[in-house]
């Protein structure tokens, strides 16, 4: 006995190791990231330690600027929808109305835009928010371990993706909105389908709740780490599923309604402790509430243009664009010169996939935009990390990445 | 929607109100800049006006700031075409977007400075959500932002010269990154 004494940390004696209350430290600093395995997106954390413990977070983004608005200043408004799908890449339609909408609304044709062709961007939002939730919550899961639940929802994902492929002819970066409607109508047979896949998405979303909801070491790994208060929350900005877990009431499509959201009954789920659980669990109830908003937008589809009646914001038809002369002029102008937009600023902002996203647009009569500013949801989620990493293991910043869905695209601009 | 907010504040600092203005449901009040952090201030703490939510900071670049109406015509409606040359040469409009969850309501705060003077209160200390948001003005149009906690650049690196989103920097122009240690922190 007396032997194994010695060997407790080189103390003689038991009763010594209570009388020291902590052991020698001594700061640290870890490099994590700009490419690292657990954390989805690039950015760079350098991160003071005091053995586990986080004591200092500098996060800092930049890895993926693409130098959005100085593209967009150069860019004709049109030409503006490719650079919009890949800010927010796994929830493009989003970004794609959200900028539309802030056009129209320089425009002034806000109240002119085809009935249907609200209900088509209602719908391929709705399926955007689905995938973007998917993909974060998918993505967190499989971080902790959980590949199961991450192959189910990534496999909904793609029925999804697949959809919106038939409508967009992209899979990803769809560039389908258009400033004064949609692209084009959808795809006959396309509603049934829909439906069908939505089904087969709420029973895959069952399984992976099944497999998550009450599995433990997913709750311990989530639940009260990374907690924000109510008060902090909203001092910081923080909007859409992280801000909805911190208990703020606030959902763009309820508060500052726009398009059609006014005609459709859904919930707007909120959380109490701020914690990743509670995001977790405000996210998959949006994705449900979703599935409530498509199913109504498909039955209460009208018929119908899809594509505002004027021509000056509207391409021509392509038979009067190749069989006349003033047709095949307005084609060319529109293309050339793009859409006129007259002189005037003005702040749109919707509900996108991780809060609100906005679109600051400065128009000088052109058809280039003078400024066109993004209000990025995950640049200022991300601001909030270093306050939240604080005093958590390092091994926490998984889960709180994860929750805080920073898309590399719509934070770096 | 927040006309009644820009009445109060006009009604409580009166010549500190550059101009007002209201287009496309978006209330805009200029204000000078000195009395930008009391104007602020008030916003955020008066339970009339109860702004919490920092929403976006962005600054408009004036340098080529020529509005055209229909048909080509020069604009007249609008702000006028800016000129270098005259004496107050306001170049750079600041612009703090702010929203209530209690009432409701926006408002956009713009604070107009010169080319050759870029300072501006940092309103970080009421705000914590500005931090990032100044820090990437500060990095994309040089607008320097007094009493803010920490002044970097974020999205370029700190070797980078010049400021991007300005108008007269050009959008083709190449900046390799050469580490220069010299250069650190120091723009």
């Amino acid at each position: 006995m007396a032997d194994l004494k010695t060997l407790v940390l080189g103390k003689k004696d038991i009763a010594d190791l209570d009388t020291e209350t902590e052991m020698p430290h001594e700061l640290m600093t870890v490099n994590m990231g700009p490419s690292h395995p657990a954390m989805h997106g690039t950015v760079r954390i350098v991160l003071t330690v005091d053995g586990e413990r986080i004591v200092k977070g500098d996060v800092q983004p930049g890895y993926l600027h693409r130098c959005f608005e100085k593209e967009a200043e150069h860019a004709t408004y049109t030409q503006i929808f490719p650079y919009t799908d890949r800010l927010n890449y796994v929830s493009p339609m989003i970004n794609n109305c959200g900028y539309a909408m802030a056009v129209e609304k320089l425009l002034g044709i806000t109240d002119r835009i085809p009935r249907r062709a609200e209900f088509i961007r209602v719908i391929v939002s709705e399926i955007s928010r689905i995938t973007d939730h998917m993909t974060c919550v998918g993505a967190s899961a499989m971080e902790l371990g959980a590949f199961g639940p991450f192959l189910f929802l990534l496999k909904a994902r793609e029925w999804l993706y697949t959809l919106l492929e038939e409508v967009s002819g992209a899979r990803l970066t769809h560039s389908y909105v258009r400033v004064g409607g949609v692209g084009k109508d959808l795809p006959a047979g396309w509603l049934p389908k829909l439906a069908a896949r939505l089904t087969e998405t709420e029973a895959a979303l069952a399984e992976a709740e099944q497999m998550l909801n009450l599995n433990k070491i997913f709750r311990d790994r989530m639940a009260g780490v990374g907690a924000i208060s109510r008060e902090d929350a909203i001092a910081w900005g923080q909007t859409g599923p992280v801000g909805r877990a911190a208990g703020i009431d606030y959902d763009v499509r309820k508060d500052h309604p726009y398009s059609v959201y006014p005609e459709f009954e859904f919930d707007v789920p909120l959380g109490t402790t701020g914690d990743c659980l509670d995001r977790y669990l405000v996210r998959v109830e949006e994705i449900k509430q979703s599935m409530r908003i498509l199913r109504q937008a498909m039955a209460a589809l009208p018929d119908g243009p899809v594509m505002i009646d004027d021509g000056h914001v509207a391409l021509p038809p392509k038979a009067e664009a190749y069989n006349t002369i003033e047709g095949m002029i307005r084609h060319f102008k529109h293309i050339v010169d793009g859409i006129k937009v007259p002189a005037g600023e003005a702040y749109t902002f919707v509900e996108g996939g991780n809060g609100e996203l906005g679109f600051f647009i400065v128009g000088d009569g052109t058809g280039r935009p003078y400024k066109c500013y993004v209000r990025s949801p995950s640049f200022v989620h991300l601001s909030t990390a270093e306050k939240i990493f604080k005093n958590h293991l390092i091994a926490d910043i998984v889960p709180i990445f994860g929750m805080i869905n920073m898309i590399g695209g719509e934070c770096d601009k | 929607m927040a006309q009644k907010v820009v009445d109060a504040v006009k009604a409580k600092f009166g010549d500190a109100v550059v101009a007002t203005s209201s287009e496309h449901g978006d209330e805009v009040i200029t204000v000078k800049r000195d009395k930008l952090l009391a104007i602020a201030t008030f916003l955020k703490d008066d339970p009339a006006m109860s702004f919490e939510v920092p929403v976006f900071v962005t600054t408009i670049d004036l340098a080529h700031w020529q509005p055209l109406g229909r048909r080509g015509a020069p604009d007249e409606g609008t702000r006028p075409a800016y000129d270098a040359d005259a004496s107050d040469g306001l170049r750079f409009e600041v612009c703090y977007q702010l929203r209530s969850l209690k009432h409701r309501h926006r408002i956009r705060v713009k604070v107009q400075v010169k080319e050759t003077d870029t300072k501006v209160p940092s309103l970080t200390p009421l705000w914590p959500g500005f931090n990032w948001q100044e820090r990437e003005t500060f990095d994309m149009y040089g607008i320097r932002f007094d009493g803010h906690p920490d002044l970097r650049r974020i999205y370029l690196y700190d070797e980078f010269v010049g400021y991007p989103l300005r108008k007269d920097y050009p959008k083709d122009k190449r900046q390799p990154l050469v580490r220069r240690p010299d250069l650190v922190g120091d723009h």
